[in-house]
């Protein structure tokens, strides 16, 4: 792969119509989306399109110029394989640019029935080294790959340097703190991951409790976190609650925080990086406008001139302001934070 | 159905690890898997005494097969998978999509626990590609598995994660150096000093999981004892019993009696209790929520 792209993409996600409007308005290049049901890994309630919407969402994005790339990027068991097949098919009756996609054996159907179908391999696959991108690209042809958020800037450099695909990386949004794909944490609690309903520690499960002791959230009965009074309270994902190892109670996992490259862009760049993707189709269309306006801004800037980059107080802090836990972290990208 | 150890995902010295394998001698399991599979910054044993350990157990007839890394990072990793599968003697588990594009075609492979196989399509894949066998991911259900057994390609072995704390997510970070506030680059492998790793409770005391190094795995161990007959029905092949520190030749007896006929299975569940930590679970097999129990207290 050459080691610098011509343009670096930026790919929004929209969980509705309205929110794809707003991605495409404020200068997405690429917007994600996902079918109403357990096919895609946001399968929130009152998320995402239907085959009308979809093809509204399409001509809307391709009258601008820009592209639409459908997730079907769960993984189906045998009772509900029909319904996956059914995805991919009409993704491809859609016309969609790309479908990004995680399941060796949906992967192959696909690749079969519709060879003229752009695959990206979703950030759910777990490719995290350059023989499983070679694999995917030798299996399926795979075009693109989006990593894993567990590795180094200098492991992601070595994977450009290597890979027989594209690579896609996440720039901003919440943050796994495992490997993606590879966490059965949510069902060992609720019954329901990622993987088998495209759900992490899903809302249903979700309970509050007020009292003296301030508020608690528990997750199917277990105590995810505790907020005295004066504490701001977030949404009690799995890995980001506060819990006892060896006598300390703490984030044992991970802080309440979001993924921001910003500082990062121009070593991504020069890497040789496809596109830069935000997380977050289950967010509103205002927070799409906003983190898309300011990605936008910053990826113009770092293109322009990468060498002179600076990130700008204004972006971090319209950034800051609408992220998880109201912080940011480079992540994996920065070794210590490993 | 057949009885296999699975890899030990805690890190003990090297001649702790001699010492356990040849007590396993002697057991009555038929098969061990053997390696690394958390982190390659345990190096306590290089593939040369992994390869001795499997010749001695070879000699005592177990078949053994070779574990790889389920995290697959930087080159030295590959390299270190690149040894392992050319190895030429012994069949290896592929734990990344990685190792499986290494061995395919090329060397027999199981689909270790770590390979996504969810549907038939995707175990078709892997029987092409030269899978001898392939692992339930362990947060599948018997009404998921039994869907499969139908469909899976013909010499295809299936294999159930029966016993032990069940390895549930992976990161880069690694979860026993954060404990200790040190950086993973001077982990001071700290992760050795835990034999059964560190528990993560909730802040009412509840031992929710269990922190092993980057892999997260269940508080609870996983007991599927009580359902050997259903699995028996189900024609699975073999049944993964995966090392916990003490206890281990017992819970390999009772699985064999049971396995076997020798003893009813409600009788050897009943006697396993005895050798189980904190808690236990077997939801997945249910379809609920892997961390719930279904049957007689424990």
């Amino acid at each position: 792969m050459p080691a610098m792209s011509a343009r670096m993409e930026l790919v929004c996600p929209a969980g509705s119509l309205p929110a794809l409007r707003a991605a495409v308005d404020h200068g997405a290049d690429c917007v994600y989306i996902g079918l109403r049901d357990g096919t895609n890994a946001r399968n929130f309630p009152g998320l995402n399109f239907d085959l009308t919407e979809a093809r509204t969402g399409l001509d809307y994005a391709h009258a601008a110029g820009r592209k639409v790339f459908m997730a079907i990027n769960t993984y189906p068991q045998p009772a509900q394989w029909a319904t996956w097949t059914r995805a991919v098919d009409s993704a491809a009756q859609l016309g969609v640019d790309a479908v990004i996609m995680a399941d060796p054996g949906l992967l192959r159907y696909a690749a079969r029935t519709h060879p003229q179908l752009r695959l990206h391999l979703s950030v759910q696959a777990s490719a995290t080294n350059h023989l499983a991108i070679a694999f995917y690209r030798e299996q399926f042809n795979v075009q693109r790959v989006v990593l894993p958020r567990v590795l180094s800037l200098a492991q992601v450099r070595h994977v450009i340097e290597n890979a027989t695909a594209e690579v896609e990386v996440f720039g901003f949004g919440s943050l796994c703190v495992m490997v993606e794909g590879r966490c059965a944490l949510s069902s060992y609690v609720t019954g329901e991951s990622p993987n088998t309903c495209g759900v992490c520690s899903p809302a249903k499960a979700v309970r509050w409790e007020e009292g003296a002791f301030g508020r608690r959230a528990r997750l199917n009965g277990v105590l995810i976190d505790q907020y005295a009074a004066t504490e701001k309270a977030g949404y009690p994902t799995l890995c980001k609650g506060r819990f006892e190892v060896g006598g300390q109670t703490f984030y044992a996992l991970e802080e309440p925080t979001s993924l921001n490259v910003l500082e990062m862009l121009p070593e991504l760049y020069q890497a040789g990086v496809a596109a830069i993707k935000v997380e977050g189709r289950q967010r509103s269309p205002a927070y799409i406008a906003q983190v898309t306006q300011v990605l936008r801004a910053a990826l113009d800037a770092c293109q322009a001139d990468p060498t002179h980059f600076a990130v700008r107080h204004d972006w971090l802090a319209q950034l800051d302001k609408v992220a998880e836990g109201r912080t940011h972290t480079l992540g994996a990208y920065h070794r210590p934070w490993q | 159905m057949k009885l296999s150890l699975g890899p030990l995902l805690y890190l003990g010295s090297r001649d702790a690890v001699f010492d356990f394998y040849s007590a396993v001698a002697d057991w009555p399991l038929d098969g061990v898997y053997l390696g690394e599979t958390v982190c390659s910054k345990r190096r306590a044993l290089r593939l040369a005494d992994w390869l001795e350990i499997a010749e001695r157990l070879n000699d005592a007839g177990k078949q053994v097969v070779l574990s790889s890394l389920a995290l697959l990072e930087a080159e030295s990793e590959l390299l270190t998978l690149q040894r392992i599968a050319d190895n030429g003697r012994f069949c290896v588990e592929a734990n990344d999509i990685g190792a499986v594009q290494l061995l395919a075609g090329r060397v027999p492979f199981v689909a270790g626990p770590h390979i996504n196989s969810y549907n038939a399509a995707t175990l078709e894949l892997l029987a092409d590609l030269g899978a001898r066998r392939w692992v339930l991911p362990v947060e599948l259900s018997r009404v998921t598995l039994a869907q499969l057994q139908q469909a899976r390609p013909a010499g295809l072995e299936t294999e159930v994660f029966a016993f032990g704390r069940l390895p549930l997510a992976f990161s880069a970070r690694c979860f026993t150096a954060r404990a200790h506030n040190l950086p993973k680059d001077d982990c001071q492998l700290r992760c050795g000093d835990y034999s059964e790793g560190m528990a993560m409770n909730t802040r009412e005391g509840e031992h929710l999981f269990t922190l092993n190094g980057i892999q997260v795995q269940s508080g609870g161990t996983c007991n599927l004892l009580g359902a050997v007959n259903e699995l028996l029905v189900l024609n699975v092949d073999v049944l993964r019993l995966s090392p916990q520190a003490s206890g281990m030749q017992e819970i390999v007896a009772l699985f064999r009696a049971a396995v076997d006929g020798q003893m009813a299975v409600p009788e050897a569940e009943q006697l396993s209790a005895a050798y189980l930590g904190q808690g236990v679970c077997n939801g997945y097999w249910y379809g609920e929520p892997g961390m719930l129990w279904q049957g007689e207290s424990m």
